[in-house]
């Protein structure tokens, strides 16, 4: 449905705020009147109007200080200042100080219909532009999900199935396996497609910075708010949002998050009108929120509001037959991106890599890759352009002592079984390593 | 249901088969039995001798104030020039959703703008207008399509371009308000 364009107009003379009252309601628009600019300030401060029509003769604040005023609020504010007295001077000065047109009473009725039909165009253009703008930058950073692993297609049905609903999504998973690319997939195919994907980072935010950052701020909420703002929550309608490291909420928190997500209305930090919003949440953790629950750390009944549908992420260790994919995929975007070109990686290069445990899961991969290109002849990727040496460990390793004992058989082996160079290596004294041997039962035979 | 009721009121001479062709388009167009009745103000007190035109603000609260309890809506048909502060003319105006408006010939006649005489045209600019502002009073809001009557009309070849019917949109509308 269009946006109902507002005007506000400002003039002391009644006549003319009647006159031109009744002249745009009759157009459908939404009209609000100020005799004076201190009223007219006070109601921008709670209301938003997308046009401002002021006279510039008034008493008290005159129009061009009122215009001043309202671009240091709201730069984009279109402000049309209308005088009796037109002077050249004053034309100019309103021009300059960011009016957007300037017009002499009483004006010709045409005149008056095309200079509004002008700016609402200009506003929904503006309107356009945003919106396709956000459009761009949500298809551009959606990436494919990369794999032909079992687990991998079970995700992309998941997510396939999930995208048509409106229900919230928790997204679990292990750093760096890929949740805020999961949800930008399933915004990407969900009917929300065309509105803005907006992503929160939770945990990079302190409990007020959040709920600033989630619900916006009034001009004056707090130190530093100079402007009105608008909030994520406020941004993603008619489209989703994304809560990254929702465990971190705080308890606080946790109770706002629940209302707005119950009534899908929320008031801005020092503000006092409700805002509604239409959006959709997904939501990503790599913590066991259920244990968080039962612990007393995480709302239970923010839980189930949340965890309409559960997606779990695989880490990368239990997909390594997609590791050849990404690793192309990887290739590919890092030698565009430097503007090389594309390189191939060694046989033996690959097999260590689908060795690799990958406690970092893809984003580990992806470094890897990114430096083997960055440091690489750019031609070929080889075992030495990977940072594997020291963390090289056999993807059966599942725990700590799987990991000690891989790599002090690797540091052994390295130094063909010498006991005082494996142990000067290692930074530990003989006799420790004697005890690491005889616990882990390694013997010169072991591969 | 009651057919709902709405007075004309004229003020200054009209033709009488004049009036009684708008007449005949407001009751066919709203299906409304229509009064017609000559308002009697001295339209001097109104006159606004710097612009030398009638001020449309006051005249249409004296309609308003005219008492016509058998009638849903009144709508003031002038012919003299109206003006309201902010505009260098109008047609007519109304109070959206309210009770009255008026409407004024003044600027319909082809002589006004140096053509030849017409009175046909007269009569069906007449009645676009009055069904326009009658409109309003029904809380019919100004309409994208370029043949309802609704349409908004600066300039007389908007008025000759539309019908002075209501389209389907806006008929439509009409019948959930009545």
């Amino acid at each position: 449905m269009a946006k109902k364009i507002s005007i506000l107009i400002v003039d002391d003379e009644e006549s003319v705020r009647d006159s031109l009252y009744n002249w745009f309601i009759e157009d459908g628009y939404r009209v609000e009147c100020a005799e004076h600019a201190r009223k007219a300030l006070t109601l921008l401060e709670s209301d938003q109007f997308d046009i401002i029509l002021a006279d510039i003769k008034m008493p008290g604040m005159d129009g061009l200080e009122m215009l001043r005023r309202i671009k240091a609020i709201k730069p984009d504010s279109i402000v049309i200042v209308m005088t009796a007295f037109a002077t050249v001077d004053t034309a100019v000065k309103a021009l300059k100080d960011g009016a957007y047109d300037y017009v002499t009473k009483p004006f010709d009725p045409d005149d008056l219909t095309h200079l509004i039909r002008n700016a609402t165009k200009q506003i929904s253009l503006e309107d356009e532009n945003e919106n396709l703008r956000k459009k761009v930058i949500t298809l551009e950073n959606v990436e494919d999900l990369i794999g032909t692993s079992e687990a991998m297609q079970a995700l992309l049905h998941e997510v396939e199935s999930v995208a048509q609903t409106n229900s919230s999504v928790i997204l679990t998973g292990e750093s760096g396996t890929g949740k805020e690319l999961v949800a930008r997939a399933i915004h990407a195919n969900s009917p929300r497609r065309f509105f803005p994907f907006v992503s929160v980072h939770c945990g990079a935010l302190t409990e007020s910075l959040l709920e600033s950052e989630l619900f916006g701020h009034e001009k004056g909420a707090f130190t530093g708010a100079m402007y009105n703002r608008k909030g994520r929550f406020e941004m993603a309608d008619s489209g989703s949002i994304f809560l990254d490291e929702i465990a971190t909420i705080s308890p606080k928190m946790q109770v706002e998050l629940l209302r707005v997500l119950e009534s899908k209305t929320f008031i801005r930090v020092g503000g006092n009108k409700e805002i509604s919003s239409d959006f959709r949440v997904i939501c990503a953790t790599n913590k066991d929120l259920k244990n968080m629950v039962e612990q007393g750390t995480f709302r239970e009944d923010l839980y189930y509001r949340l965890n309409v549908v559960n997606i779990q992420i695989p880490p990368l260790r239990e997909r390594t037959a997609d590791i050849p994919l990404l690793v192309e995929y990887f290739i590919k975007k890092y030698c565009a991106s430097m503007n090389k070109p594309p390189a191939t990686i060694d046989s033996s290069a690959l097999k260590r890599l689908q060795e690799f445990n990958y406690p970092g899961n893809i984003r580990e991969l992806e470094n890897m890759i990114e430096r083997a290109i960055v440091v690489g002849d750019g031609k070929r990727i080889t075992l030495k352009d990977l940072p594997l040496e020291k963390t090289m460990v056999n993807s059966s390793t599942e725990s700590l002592d799987d990991f000690e004992k891989a790599f002090i058989l690797q540091i052994l082996q390295k130094y063909s079984w010498n006991i005082s160079r494996t142990a000067k290596a290692l930074k530990v004294d003989r006799v420790t390593l004697y005890h690491k041997i005889k616990k882990y039962d390694l013997k010169p035979s072991d591969q | 249901m009651s057919l709902p009721n709405i007075t004309l009121v004229t003020f200054g001479f009209f033709e009488q088969d004049f009036l009684e062709n708008i007449v005949l388009a407001v009751s066919s167009e709203f299906n409304c039995t229509v009064n017609l009745r000559e308002g009697r103000i001295d339209l001097g007190e109104y006159y606004d001798p710097a612009r030398r035109q009638y001020n449309g603000n006051t005249l249409l609260k004296i309609v308003d104030s005219m008492q016509y309890p058998d009638s849903l809506k009144v709508l003031g048909i002038f012919n003299v020039d109206l003006f309201i502060p902010i505009l260098t003319f109008i047609f007519g105006q109304a109070f959206l959703n309210g009770r009255c408006g008026i409407a004024s010939v003044y600027r319909l006649s082809n002589e006004r703008y140096g053509m030849p005489k017409n009175n046909q045209l007269l009569i069906d600019r007449t009645k676009k207008e009055v069904i326009h502002e009658l409109g309003h009073t029904f809380g019919l809001i100004h309409c994208d399509n370029p043949i309802c009557v609704m349409r908004s009309s600066t300039y007389l070849e908007d008025v000759d371009q539309k019908r002075q019917n209501l389209c389907h949109n806006c008929k439509a509308k009409l019948e959930i308000i009545l």
